[in-house]
């Protein structure tokens, strides 16, 4: 994935700064607590939330389930409509493909939906590298690009930024790149949009190309759809003469008719909205109506490795709309840099060490970023199963054994780090499945009781360094059980 | 091996545990729509719902249409009105405004000096407040109704208007390119919270029309 | 009926009043409840920190010490749903992977008539008034596990309104994890302890003496948090509660 997290330390580490921010802490917490409660709101409007949930389960999972299938008529379709359909195993295909799709058309410059496909393999940079700029025109990608930043959630990229932040980057940035910030800017949310109204609108004017991911791709139809809120989207797919979408497999529905449950389940739980202001859908290529040239460029980059995984291909299922970013608790005090990956939060922590493997640091300390809360299983529109994939992962971890990367086979060795854990996690596991055992370390414990002290040296500070411990009673309870079966025998 | 055969035979590989000829059965057993209404009751719904996403919505007759197009038109102090080339010509017929024909050697910087843009629609949902565009001759193509930052859309009620989002999916062609619009531009960008008026059209009215 | 206690090893080893308490209370109900001693831990710490396989061993002990039981008690949210929702996962995992439905068919007994004590009071023996007397301002933590995983909803709720003397206080941001998660309080310290730092400060906004969870491991740290930030405020387990009585109060 994009070279920008490369060398990202794990993330405690990462995760230890952002708690110290206070004003990360701040913007964090305000943003996810005010979608928390619009969430909670647009869903219970619908009684049927549960089954569309569990529709939207079953449908991605029989997409995934006949993977092959789907992609084949999908191809079908799209090419059938006017289209053409490239085909990219990893990041630095798809690259080349764009690259050489834009170069072909003989432009320098190309405008972008807001896309996570796209950030994934880090386009921009490997367009830059060839010549091309990429202006980013979804408002919070617009913030990130110009104030030169990393993207922190999957909806809203700025997240981490608040207002005031946002006015002094556009003050400062825009020029650079377009048109300059109206004098005076002020830092109300209707002004800074209208900013970015006026900057991007020449961009928009004068494209060529255009660059986008999709939301979905029906298989039987050719139909893409991309949903948005500005109309920066409809801009990019419908004003210039060519039009590239990267998008991965696994954003494939097989009907048109299942279009009707996400249409539902997205919205409300992305933006908390009933429908977002804008949806764009079109298959190939309209006689004079929007592009003249269309090109699909279909991605892997590690999604067949994750298929293969029995336990961990639900990742898969995932719709991109950030509601278990906005309900986790680790998220909000952690925030996104830390997860050292353009998919953060809980999908992140599950999706990034499969698409990516787990041999990088951060990618290792991934599956433990999480208290397994289940708050984001709960409020899933596909229902993955978010604490049974990081459970999984941290066996992948500590265990290792047989994974797929770059579609073949390998056999994943335990990862450094976790060989003192490993041990005691042994020694407690014997000691655990003899009472006698465990009736003697209890009894040690109880013995010695009044030399414990209330914190803890060397690793035990982790937790000592910021609680208490209880103490350790006079007596265990099976003492207790012993000595008056219960209470029968009397004695307290 | 192309990257083509690549991916697919990967794809394959890793679904090795898929039994052969399994099918996934999705239970359709979701609404087909959200309360019981009368046809009456589903387009006070519309209204509603896409007055409260700040679309400005308006109700008349067909007789009185032209007259309610002309007063929204002037009231935005708009000269010049993009038409799409299948427009009922009466709902026109008595704005004082230039008309540009949507055609295709129209530039985006032509469109963009334009002041609005009046079109009809395909399909309306009432449980959203969406209007649906499917680039049919009475609504043009994509971009007239993107870049003037005034948009009319008609819709004819109750005959276009249906509850639901399954309904409305019933109605479209799916070879057509549309586009669904819930309400002007928005984003949710700053804070998470939403705001009104970035790229789209920042007017939007709809004229339900009997 | 034959009643196991299952009393969970944190609770064992740690908070043997916990244990007394669910004695003391389920006896009062009539139940003649048995602690069988052979009992050690479920495995969760294991499970939920990947050691899935060093797991399996602890759930067979596990099944074997209980399986002869009608109803099987736990006073731990996140014990039981190791067992209820964990158990029959493992199972699973352990066909999956060539090794036989032998992990399944051990397991698959317990699963059932494994229940966390607010359950069995409510859905088993029917009752929500237990008779308690507890003189103080309270405020619940509906601890993950219990909330999400088995779905305990008012439960716990319920029992609490029915105690003489308790003026049951709502807890901002009740939904929200307290920062403990295992070895994640441990592996995370610093968003761990934030965390819990939030969830006192909401406990402390109530204004309650007492915060009570049907949990010991998150009340351990919620506790220790507590004491360290020097709030004043005590956690108490659920169990504790229901146990007291006008003619044995707990203190």
């Amino acid at each position: 994935m994009s070279g920008t997290f490369v060398g990202m330390p794990a993330f405690p580490a990462a995760a230890r700064e952002a708690v110290r921010d206070t004003t990360l802490r701040g913007n964090l917490r305000h943003a996810t607590h005010t979608i928390r409660a619009k969430r909670a709101r647009a869903v219970a409007e619908l009684d049927d939330w549960e089954r569309l949930r569990q529709a939207g389960k079953r449908i991605k999972d029989r997409t995934l389930r006949h993977l092959d299938r789907y992609l084949v008529q999908l191809e079908e379709s799209v090419t059938a409509a006017g289209g053409v359909v490239h085909w990219a195993a990893d990041a630095d295909e798809a690259n080349r493909i764009v690259s050489e799709l834009v170069k072909a058309t003989g432009e320098t410059e190309v405008v972008k939906v807001k896309s996570m496909a796209t950030q994934e393999i880090a386009l921009n940079e490997a367009l830059e590298a060839q010549g091309i700029h990429a202006y980013e025109t979804d408002l919070a990608e617009l913030i990130v690009q110009l104030g030169k930043d990393r993207p922190s959630h999957i909806l809203v990229p700025a997240i981490h930024r608040n207002r005031g932040e946002i006015r002094e980057i556009f003050t400062r940035e825009m020029g650079e790149w377009g048109r300059p910030a109206p004098e005076g800017l002020t830092d109300t949310p209707a002004d800074l949009a209208e900013a970015a109204r006026l900057h991007l609108r020449e961009k928009f004017l004068r494209a060529k190309v255009g660059i986008s991911g999709a939301n979905f791709m029906v298989a039987e139809t050719g139909t893409l759809v991309v949903v948005e809120s500005e109309g920066n989207g409809r801009m990019c797919l419908t004003l210039p003469e060519t039009l590239i979408s990267v998008v991965g497999i696994e954003k494939i529905v097989p009907t048109w008719q299942d279009l009707e449950v996400f249409l539902q389940t997205l919205p409300r739980s992305s933006t908390a909205e009933r429908m977002n202001p804008y949806t764009s859908m079109w298959t190939g290529t309209t006689d004079s109506d929007g592009p003249r040239a269309f090109h699909l460029v279909l991605l892997d980059n590690g999604r067949t490795d994750t298929l293969a995984d029995e336990v961990g291909r639900q990742a898969l299922r995932c719709i991109r709309c950030s509601a278990c970013l906005n309900v986790c608790p680790v998220y909000e005090r952690a925030g996104g840099h830390a997860y050292g990956s353009v998919y953060p939060g809980p999908i992140g922590a599950i999706l990034s060490p499969q698409l990516r493997g787990t041999g990088s640091e951060i990618d290792a300390s991934l599956p433990y970023a999480s208290s397994l809360c289940g708050a984001c299983y709960e409020v899933c529109p596909v229902a993955i199963d978010i604490p049974e994939v990081l459970v999984h992962l941290r066996e992948r971890v500590v265990e290792g054994g047989e994974a797929v990367r770059d579609g073949n086979k390998v056999r994943l060795r335990p990862a450094k780090g976790h060989a003192a854990e490993r041990a005691a996690m042994r020694a407690a596991r014997w000691a655990l499945t003899r009472p006698g055992a465990l009736r003697t370390g209890q009894r040690l414990a109880s013995r010695t009781r009044r030399l414990h002290p209330r914190t803890l040296p060397g690793p035990g500070k982790a937790w000592s360094g910021t609680r208490d411990l209880p103490p350790v009673p006079a007596e265990p309870f099976r003492d207790w059980w012993q000595r008056t079966r219960g209470g029968k025998d009397g004695g307290a | 091996m192309s990257s083509r055969e690549r991916i697919l035979g990967r794809v394959r590989r890793a679904l090795a545990d898929v039994p052969p000829g399994e099918d996934v059965p999705v239970e359709r057993d979701y609404l087909r729509e959200h309360g019981e209404r009368t046809v009456e009751e589903t387009v006070d719904l519309l209204a509603e719902n896409l007055a409260d996403y700040r679309a400005v919505v308006h109700r008349t007759d067909a007789g009185s249409l032209p007259g309610v197009v002309a007063e929204l038109l002037a009231a935005h102090g708009a000269s010049t009105v993009l038409v799409p080339p299948g427009l009922d010509e009466s709902w026109l017929a008595a704005a004082e405004v230039t008309r540009v024909p949507d055609e295709a050697s129209s530039t985006p910087y032509e469109l963009d000096r334009v002041d609005s843009v009046v079109t009809a629609c395909a399909v309306a949902v009432a449980e959203t407040g969406t209007i649906v565009l499917d680039g049919s001759p009475d609504q043009g193509r994509r971009r007239i109704s993107l870049i003037p930052d005034h948009h009319i859309c008609v819709v004819r009620v109750p005959g276009q208007v249906v509850a639901s989002v399954p309904q409305a999916l019933e109605r479209l062609d799916p070879a057509r390119p549309s586009t669904w619009i819930s309400g002007p531009s928005a984003t949710s960008d700053i804070e998470l919270d939403r705001v009104e008026g970035v790229h789209g059209p920042r007017t939007l009215e709809v004229v339900l029309v009997r | 009926m034959r009643v196991a206690l299952f009393l969970t090893c944190v609770n064992d080893t740690l908070y043997p009043d916990t244990g007394r308490a669910v004695v003391k209370l389920l006896t009062r109900l009539g139940v003649d409840v048995d602690f069988p001693e052979a009992q050690t831990c479920c495995g969760q710490a294991h499970y939920n920190t990947g050691y899935r396989h060093e797991t399996e061993p602890m759930a067979r002990h596990f099944a074997g010490v209980f399986r002869d039981y009608h109803a099987i008690v736990t006073p731990s949210g996140s014990c039981g749903a190791m067992v209820r929702e964990l158990y029959p996962r493992m199972g699973e995992r352990a066909r999956s992977e060539g090794r036989g439905d032998g992990l399944a068919t051990v397991l698959a007994p317990v699963v059932p008539k494994t229940y966390e004590l607010t359950e069995f009071l409510v859905d088993v023996l029917g009752v929500t008034d237990v008779g308690a007397y507890y003189p103080h301002r309270v405020t619940y933590h509906p601890t993950c596990h219990g909330l999400r995983s088995l779905g305990l909803g008012e439960r716990p709720l319920r029992l609490l309104r029915a105690v003489k003397g308790l003026e049951l206080v709502e807890l901002p941001g009740a939904d929200e994890c307290c920062g403990f998660g295992g070895t994640f309080a441990l592996k995370n310290a610093d968003v761990s302890a934030a965390m819990g730092a939030d969830k006192v400060r909401n406990a402390e906004s109530t204004g309650a003496e007492v915060l009570c969870a049907a949990d010991n491991s998150c009340l351990m740290h919620i506790g220790g948090t507590m004491t360290r930030l020097r709030t004043g405020m005590r956690p108490v387990h659920i169990a504790e509660i229901l146990a007291s009585t006008e003619e044995d109060p707990a203190v």
